[in-house]
């Protein structure tokens, strides 16, 4: 029995590996600095939420609705947090679609995990935004002094 | 009749017994290649060697003495046998590895050795892949001297302090070991690879080249050095011990530095 194999260069190089268009604009080099720049920046808003809510005070039993009310009723926090929100939320996603890239072996794939990343992010970052710009200490039933 | 002829000057008198062969610790291993016989089977399996060898024998002398005296089917790439050509890097107990600069005693001879083709590129047969699309990412970084202006009668001056920042990338032999190393290239096979980074790295830090902004362009691509992650595999895998990782990051800053 003979099988015939086809001349092992055939086709010069094996299509999988045919690079397409160059790439245009230097979207992946902004991400690049865009990573660390926000990575410099995330150390100090993120170690800064964590000392306040769960050094500071009471500590982490002191983490309440009222807790949060207090916080927002100064404006540097309400900054800091949609920063934060802003920052860690566009870092995550984009190390998640590096990860994706790097992992995911067919274009479908890349393409449906990749969808389903972005729209879980912006629906977070909308949501998030949209609580720290609308927050109401007052909803009824709220037990807090300035609401009564 | 026979005339004296004067001792050598060099003349060592050998405690007998010493200086024949048999003093070379000689030792068995089992050689486990990762075996491809495309006209035989689809898959890939594993076989096994067992063969007697010598302190000062390598991975490839180990390879040899399997084609020469066990089986002759079995397949491989090598030339000059003393890591130049670059023409023998393969997976060797998991690490990218030169057949011929890898020691047998340096392994753990207790266990079998185990041989696999380099990873990431088509695998043909056995130990050999298809390097052309090594090479073509190669190719599209522009290997060569380009450089504008008047030809110099004399020879390109360059100063040792500026040959000294790409002297490291010069070494490079193309055996691919980094490249095949990178999970970022076995994942689709698209991105450029440390070798072609190390080779364009080679022109870009030239005084003597004009075409640096164009291949700082060319791996500005999505496919550029933004796809590497710093895992310093390919750094840990070159066989002339090039600072893969820290070339890559050099041309990282140089696009930076060049168009913010
Ligand atoms: C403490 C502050 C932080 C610093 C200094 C930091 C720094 C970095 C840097 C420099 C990278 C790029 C790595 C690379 O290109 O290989 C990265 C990747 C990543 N970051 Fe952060 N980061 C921080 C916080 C966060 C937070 C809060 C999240 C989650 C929301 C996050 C999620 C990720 C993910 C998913 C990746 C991709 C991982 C990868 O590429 O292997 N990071 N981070
Ligand atoms: S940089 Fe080192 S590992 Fe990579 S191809 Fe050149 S010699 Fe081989
Ligand atoms: S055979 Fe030439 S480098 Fe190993």
């Amino acid at each position: 029995m003979s099988v015939s194999i086809p001349a092992p260069r055939s086709q010069r190089i094996d299509p999988k590996y045919k690079r397409g268009p160059k790439s245009h604009g230097s979207f992946e080099k902004l991400a690049w600095l865009f990573m660390r720049l926000s990575g410099v920046v995330l150390i100090v808003l993120i170690f800064g939420h964590l000392f306040t809510n769960l050094m500071v005070g009471e500590g982490i039993s002191g983490i309440s609705f009222g807790f949060v009310a207090g916080k927002w009723a100064a404006l540097v926090w309400r900054v800091w947090d949609l920063v934060l929100l802003w920052l860690a939320m566009l870092h995550g996603a984009n190390g998640v679609r590096t990860i994706i890239n790097d992992y995911a072996e067919k274009h479908a794939t890349r393409a449906w995990l990749k969808g389903i990343l972005y729209v879980a992010t912006i629906f977070i970052i909308v949501l998030g935004s949209l609580v720290i710009f609308t927050f109401d200490p007052c909803v009824t039933g709220s037990e807090l002094a300035q609401c009564l | 009749m026979s005339t004296e002829l004067p001792e050598p000057a060099s003349k060592i008198e050998l405690k007998p017994g010493v200086g024949g062969g048999g003093e070379i610790p000689s030792f068995d291993i089992t050689l486990r290649v990762r075996r491809f016989l495309p006209e035989a089977t689809a898959d890939a399996y594993w076989e096994d060697f067992k063969l007697t060898m010598y302190g000062t024998d390598r991975v490839l002398d180990a390879l040899h003495k399997v084609k020469w005296e066990h089986d002759g089917s079995l397949s491989f790439r090598r030339s000059c046998a003393h890591g130049v050509c670059g023409s023998d890097a393969m997976r060797i107990n998991g690490r990218n590895r030169l057949a011929c600069k890898t020691l047998l005693k340096d392994l753990d001879t207790s266990k079998p050795i185990t041989v696999e083709a380099i990873k990431g590129l088509p695998l043909e047969k056995d130990l050999i892949v298809d390097m052309e699309p090594f090479f073509q990412s190669y190719r599209e970084i522009m290997p060569f001297l380009i450089s504008k202006g008047h030809e110099p009668t004399k020879e390109r001056y360059q100063s040792a302090e500026d040959h000294a920042k790409f002297d490291d990338t010069t070494k490079c032999i193309l055996c691919a070991a980094c490249t095949s190393s990178c999970p970022v290239f076995w994942t689709d096979g698209q991105y450029f690879g440390p070798a072609a980074i190390v080779n364009a790295h080679r022109f870009i830090f030239d005084s003597r080249d004009d075409a640096g902004d164009m291949r700082l362009e060319i791996l500005n691509d999505k496919e550029g050095v933004w796809r590497c992650r710093t895992t310093f595999n390919c750094s840990e895998a070159c066989p002339r011990g090039i600072q893969v990782t820290k070339a890559i990051a050099e041309v990282k800053q140089a696009i930076l530095a060049r168009t913010v």
